[in-house]
């Protein structure tokens, strides 16, 4: 049934086939140059403390008074629907004017087309998703790569301007596509070389080869041994925690030691880097801590029959206490399988309980580029310099960003804490990103801005063409310091 | 994380606005305030599953209903096609002819179910199901373009419905409105027990307002517009050139005995016509629940 130049939009479950030139069902998404695009409204942040005009969230309205005194506007102009400043000597589109404790304060508002951007997946598992500089691919076009893992868990770099522009023409809108998915807080579904297939969402647990991932680890293998050695004391001859990095052996380990737990002649395979604690047991997988262990029994090597004896009791557990194994030796030294004993079930129990929910999260990172930074100001440099000294704060659709140091304006924001669907696209293809820049009116005269082009907040709030949002209670109010809000 | 339906309270603090893809509702309920609290949140929870509801049969809902046809199962989607099947036998027409009527119904179902409310509205973009207590009574207003919603200057007047009236639904449909239209009418708004029924029947009193053949009506297939349109090749209005007040006069006849058609077995209770700023309302005696005036409080589309 599509027409070849139709495009189907998934911003919800009626899936329109929508024509060139024609908006869908909802009149909110459209064809445009057969590209999908987003045609709601510019987004107005609205602090959700006072009464009368200002839009509240819905049943939140009950919630009591914090008691905070709003010092400030309570609107906030997002630059989610503003347009770009292209071409880009134009002056931003909105440059709007507020008081602020007596202060004037300026906010210049402005939709960035990214192509110098992506996006850093943090995703909290312990599986082996990839070696690091892998590739990460979405629909078999390459997106990004495996990067640094970070403390019990896994990073992806995706996007960027190599993948963006520097290469195929579907490779470009592979990568846009799983970006602005990513950031606009839906799903992507990644394939990783020579590794895992992941589901990622920002907020939302990963899924790994189907399976969703439910804790990340405490520790290693043996910070593992360190944090539980006491509990285990006097109940367990011996434990084995099972890890891709470090696998941890009580009876060796400092921790056993100290307590004088005696040795049991057990034999690791892998690497031993210092007492208990050993490398490489086996190949990174997504079976026991990471590894491809299914069964446990295959990283030891037979006990020391001078040291070791009949009915020895072995504890084997993985590092987020998902798997593990309780075994007896028999009288040839061989371990068996028993039912774990509840004196230990409360230790496992522990383990478990102390990884914390493994999540996907999503930093989107991108350079403010001089043509932007020329929407702002007609000397764009002193823009750079006004964020630098803190005079002026960045925010991305009235979320905090980070501004990496160093030359230019290159930021970090997490997308959760930003409205929901904030992010646009243009066929280029590059991220189309809010960013919105607040200093004081002194200040904005001073770095060359746009004076002239300055309008009253007041001139925006009666038009039916803004979309009114509650801001996130998370949020810093992009017109407060922090110094203030201490005090109150 | 986000949820995709969207539910806010308006700047009024006493309308609720729901959105969920081309869903779009203001609804207000009238009434002491614990029961509104309480029919704003039930309406909320009903709101959010009902797109999903939907677009789990689309295809059967988009197909021509037949006597005998297969039904759909859902509640809403039931709502829809009780609505347009009367019309099955002798006029082309599909469920979604009803959609946002039933949309509105079953919202206003839900809350009425759980508060005590004086009188409730709820407009799914421009089809309106209406709640009215005993002794209550609602004062509706038009506008003439459901494309320019401007409510000043462009009111044609305005309509009073009490609780002794079976009219419980209001509906507007013309070639200018957001679905595609076979006939002429620039909007043509029924009167109907229920909203899902108005819906229906504005689809087919507005198809009939037509000049088959004249030279100043263009067409389009509906597939051209919209690939998945449930109207498939039939000719869609796109444009309407000037006509004589011959013309209009006999486009208006057309639609006018359709909906006269309409009332005596209950489908509708009145209809107002508009075509190029002519109206012509049915039944064609002035009677008082048409009268124009004008009203202490009006509804426009939304």
């Amino acid at each position: 049934m599509p027409d070849h130049d139709a495009i189907r939009c998934d911003a919800c479950p009626v899936l329109c086939y929508i024509k060139p030139g024609r908006t869908g069902a909802c009149d909110r998404y459209g064809n445009q140059d057969g590209q999908l695009v987003r045609l709601d409204p510019h987004v107005v942040l609205d602090r959700a403390v006072s009464r009368g005009d200002s839009v509240v969230p819905f049943l939140e309205r009950n919630r009591d008074w914090d008691g905070n005194i709003v010092s400030g506007p309570a609107t906030f102009v997002t630059a989610i629907g503003a347009g770009t400043t292209y071409p880009d000597y134009k002056p931003a589109p909105f440059i709007i004017s507020s008081e602020v404790a007596g202060v004037d304060m300026v906010t210049v508002v402005t939709e960035g087309i990214f192509s110098y951007c992506g996006v850093k997946v943090k995703i909290d598992t312990d599986r082996h998703l990839g070696l690091e500089r892998n590739l990460v691919r979405a629909k078999g076009e390459p997106v990004g790569h495996v990067t640094t893992s970070e403390y019990g868990s896994q990073m992806l770099s995706l996007g960027g301007v190599r993948h963006l522009t520097g290469g195929t023409r579907d490779e470009g809108n592979a990568t846009c596509e799983t970006l602005l998915n990513l950031c606009n807080g839906k799903a992507a579904e990644l394939t990783i070389d020579e590794g895992a297939d992941v589901v990622v969402q920002a907020g939302k647990p990963p899924v790994v080869n189907g399976v969703v991932e439910e804790r990340m680890r405490v520790g290693c293998g043996s910070a593992t041994i360190g944090m539980f050695a006491k509990q285990w004391h006097e109940k367990i001859d011996d434990v084995v925690v099972v890890d891709d990095h470090i696998t941890g052996v009580l009876s060796e380990h400092q921790a056993g030691k100290m307590l004088g737990i005696p040795e049991t002649g057990i034999k690791m395979k892998g690497r031993r880097s210092t007492p208990g604690r050993y490398f490489r047991v086996a190949e990174p997988g997504t079976a026991w801590g990471g590894t491809k262990i299914t069964d446990p029994l295959s990283i030891l090597a037979p006990f020391n029959p001078k040291i070791a004896w009949p009915g020895l009791r072995l504890l084997m557990v993985s590092t987020t206490g998902e798997h593990h194994a309780y075994y007896e030796l028999d009288d040839a030294l061989r371990p068996l399988e028993k039912d774990l004993p509840d004196s230990l079930r409360l230790s496992v129990q522990r383990i478990k309980e102390n990884c914390e929910p493994a999540l996907s999260t999503v930093l989107f990172m991108g350079g403010a580029g001089g043509s932007l930074r020329a929407g702002v100001t007609a000397n764009p440099v002193k823009l750079t310099r006004s964020v630098r000294d803190s005079l002026t704060r960045v925010t991305c659709g009235g979320a905090p960003v980070y501004v990496w140091p160093g030359g230019g304006i290159t930021l970090m924001v997490d997308v959760s804490r930003m409205p929901e669907n904030a992010f646009g696209y243009v066929p280029t293809p590059a991220l189309v990103a809010p960013i919105e820049f607040t200093l004081k009116l002194d200040d904005y005269s001073a770095l060359g801005g746009y004076v002239d082009r300055v309008r009253p907040l007041s001139s925006l709030l009666n038009d039916e063409g803004r979309r009114h949002v509650s801001a996130r209670a998370e949020n810093p109010w992009p017109f407060e310091d922090k110094s203030r809000r201490s005090q109150s | 994380m986000r949820a995709r339906a969207q539910v806010r309270v308006l700047p009024d603090g006493r309308r609720l606005h729901l959105q969920d893809g081309p869903i779009d509702i203001v609804l207000q309920a009238l009434g002491a305030e614990d029961q509104i609290r309480r029919a704003h949140r039930t309406a909320a929870d009903r709101f959010v599953t009902v797109l999903d509801e939907l677009c789990s049969e689309l295809p059967l809902l988009r197909e021509q209903v037949r006597l005998g046809g297969t039904e759909p199962d859902g509640i809403v989607a039931r709502r829809m096609f009780a609505a347009v099947v009367p019309y099955a036998e002798e006029n082309f027409i599909t469920p979604m002819a009803a959609v946002a009527g039933a949309v509105a119904e079953e919202i206003l179902a839900a809350m009425t179910a759980v508060a005590d409310l004086s009188r409730a509205y709820v407009n799914d973009g421009g089809d309106i199901a209406l709640h009215i207590a005993s002794g209550e009574r609602f004062v509706i207003g038009m506008v003439d373009l459901p494309d320019r919603p401007t409510l000043l200057g462009s009111l044609l007047g305005s309509m009073t419905l009490d609780s002794n009236q079976p009219v419980r639904g209001i509906a507007t449909s013309g070639w200018r409105g957001r679905s595609f239209s076979l006939g002429i009418a620039d909007a043509v708004t029924i009167l109907a027990k229920t909203a899902a029924m108005a819906d229906a029947a504005a689809t087919i009193v507005a198809n009939a307002v037509d000049l088959p053949g004249h030279p100043a009506i263009s067409h389009i297939a509906a597939r051209e517009l919209s690939p998945d349109s449930d109207l498939g090749d039939r000719l869609v209005t796109t444009a309407v050139g000037g006509l004589t007040s011959a013309e209009v006069s006999e486009a208006l006849g057309r639609g006018s005995a359709c909906a006269e058609r309409l009332i005596a077995p209950g489908l509708i209770a009145a209809a107002a016509l508009n075509l190029q700023g002519t109206i012509r309302v049915v039944p064609s005696v002035e009677s008082p629940k048409m009268a124009l005036s004008s009203g202490e409080r009006s509804l426009a589309y939304a």
